[in-house]
């Protein structure tokens, strides 16, 4: 039981990892990513790579693939996004998908549809907590994610920047009146959330399977974190990413495996039914 | 006008091009066409973007198959069966997710989807994660044919059916309902539009349209499972066909249909081979080029040489 619930929040915890870039775009660009799941896979590639042909581990090349992913994310937003700024909100979650199945099919055919997974990172091995072994790599994961939200957080509620963010998510013509370059806080937001994925994407490579389409695997539970916890709340998509994860865990202990994603919908299904707009959205 | 030609030319093409493999692109093309324009009564006219329609084609697919198995009925029955299970899911549905808007609503779609799969893959009376198949049959009282041809009729006799549909519904009362609730829900109650009734027919009614559908799909694969019924790439195929043809327009699907089936087909048989995906990358490129270069479908194309 306590094992379920700890093994729960440390999934919830890379969830909420995962969910927080797809909040921050969703939130202050109105867009919803759907290649946010291919950015990962893209971060787990690069880490990978460094990894077989570098040697470098995954915990230091998790800078690389976060510039690389923030690198991504200004061309995603520069090719696709921008010239899409006045086309209907479907339009443009569509083209998202499309690039995320282009990603995904190069992926495919640059490097096989092979699970791969890295043998031995500086994290591997397991640590005893008070009579609950946990796997030392999900562990770091849930820290460094922890750690990385609690920086979102504060770039973008506590900084000058962020309450720019801020301005630009709640009115984009007020925002551009009073002098803030409302493209280039969206270039700026869309690179940031790249570059987290790409942290929680390297990280991920020391506990893992690699494979072309592991994007689907988190991305679908990021998007119910993301929208649960309200529409661009940080706090919310972080808070509804470990519920998720802790909700999955405990499923799985108490009831039937097969059940963990079904149970996770239902309260998504919930909140939705007595919170339209999400735990913590805005009205 | 156009549509009497396409009509035509969909009454002759079986004669001209004998060869199944052609026919069958046309059944598949004519089957997304029909199903974009059902998810465009909620989609486009009523502006609630849903990416969970996969799930009434599948509960349409799943009653007819499971009918005709289990209590031998035949699909003359089981498809309108199909029909009516998917709207009474809808109404089902519809409660509580027809209030939410935007990407919410969508999300919420999203959701029913993936509960609808996981129950579908756990429901062993159903085939559970392997489906059910359809029984090996030359009968005309099942349905079930080994010719290719029988299934073109029928598929033709349901598409004509289903524009006639949605043009007649389009062009009454609902349809303009429909349309004031997507510009503003706000003004159209004040102006006295039962908002909840109509939304809730449009999602019923599409339901019901893609649920027989979904009767006619499971019967013509003669398979169906979870996979590839309560899958989130069927549901995004509808939406892009509708998306690619134009949203909010009669015609906009099934031209839509008309170019990106035959396109995928094409691009399976010829690049399909190698096992390397290539097809799937090109119709990724192709979503995102339509995207930027035809954000409004491709309906568009004669509005602008007209303007010109």
């Amino acid at each position: 039981m306590l094992e379920a619930l700890s093994t729960g929040l440390f999934n919830g915890l890379v969830y909420a990892a995962v969910a927080v870039g797809l909040a921050l775009i969703w939130g202050i660009t109105d867009v919803i990513n759907f290649a946010h799941g291919d950015f990962l896979m893209l971060a787990m590639y690069v880490a990978y790579w460094l990894f077989t042909l570098g040697h470098v581990d995954p915990t230091l090349s998790a800078p690389i693939a976060a510039c690389a992913l923030a690198l991504v994310g200004f061309l995603a937003y520069a090719l696709i996004i921008r010239p899409l700024s006045r086309a209907p909100a479907m339009i443009v979650i569509l083209a998202t998908f499309g690039l995320g199945l282009v990603l995904r099919q190069l992926a495919f055919i640059a490097f096989s549809p092979d699970y791969r997974n890295l043998p031995d990172t500086w994290l591997s091995g397991s640590i005893r907590l008070g009579g609950i072994s946990l796997g030392r790599p999900q562990v770091a994961t849930g820290l460094v994610a922890l750690a990385m939200i609690i920086v979102l957080f504060v770039l973008v509620y506590r900084t000058r920047w962020g309450h720019a963010l801020q301005a630009v998510a709640e009115d984009r013509q007020a925002a551009s009146l009073v002098g803030i370059a409302c493209d280039r806080v969206n270039a700026q937001v869309w690179m940031l959330g790249s570059a987290a994925v790409g942290v929680t994407g390297a990280l991920l490579t020391s506990f893992f399977y690699v494979f072309p389409s592991v994007g689907a695997v988190f991305v679908l539970l990021a998007f119910v974190a993301v929208a649960m916890g309200g529409f661009g709340s940080l706090p919310g998509a972080f808070l509804s990413g470990i519920l998720i994860g802790v909700v999955e865990s405990l499923t799985g202990y108490w009831f039937e495996p097969a059940y963990k994603t079904a149970s996770i919908f239902v309260i998504f299904l919930l909140v939705l039914w007595y919170r339209p707009r999400g735990l913590f959205g805005r009205w | 006008m156009i549509a009497a030609i396409a009509v035509v030319a969909l009454a002759i093409f079986p004669f001209a091009f004998p060869d199944p493999f052609y026919q069958q692109i046309v059944v598949t093309a004519l089957m997304y066409g029909a199903l974009g324009a059902a998810w465009n009564l909620v989609g486009g006219f009523l502006g609630r973007v849903s990416f969970g329609h996969a799930v009434f084609l599948g509960v349409g697919g799943y009653a007819t198959l499971l009918l005709l198995r289990h209590a031998n009925v035949t699909p003359w029955i089981g498809i309108p069966a199909g029909g009516i299970v998917a709207a009474a899911i809808a109404l089902v549905v519809g409660r509580p997710t027809l209030r939410l808007t935007g990407h919410y609503f969508a999300m919420a779609t999203i959701a029913v989807l993936a509960v609808a799969h996981v129950l579908m893959v756990n429901w062993s009376f159903a085939g559970g994660a392997t489906g059910i198949e359809a029984p090996i049959a030359d009968s005309f009282r099942l349905l079930l044919f080994r010719s290719r041809v029988p299934y073109y009729w029928i598929a033709f006799a349901l598409a004509v059916a289903t524009f006639a549909a949605t043009l007649a519904l389009v062009r009454a009362k609902p349809g303009y309902y429909w349309r004031a609730i997507n510009g503003d829900e706000a003004a159209a109650r004040a102006l006295g539009v039962p908002a909840e009734r109509y939304k809730m027919l449009a999602f019923v009614l599409s339901a019901a349209l893609t649920g027989i559908w979904g009767g006619f799909y499971a019967i013509y694969v003669g398979f169906i499972d979870p996979d590839s019924a309560f899958s989130l790439t069927l549901s995004i195929q509808i939406v892009l066909v509708a998306i690619l043809g134009g949203v909010g327009t009669i015609v906009g699907p099934w031209l839509g249909a008309a170019l990106l089936i035959p396109l995928a087909e094409g691009m399976r048989v010829a690049m399909g081979g190698s096992g390397k995906g290539f097809d799937l990358l090109l119709y990724g490129v192709a979503i995102v080029l339509v995207s930027l270069f035809l954000p409004r479908g491709l309906i568009t194309l004669r509005w602008r040489r007209a303007a010109a």
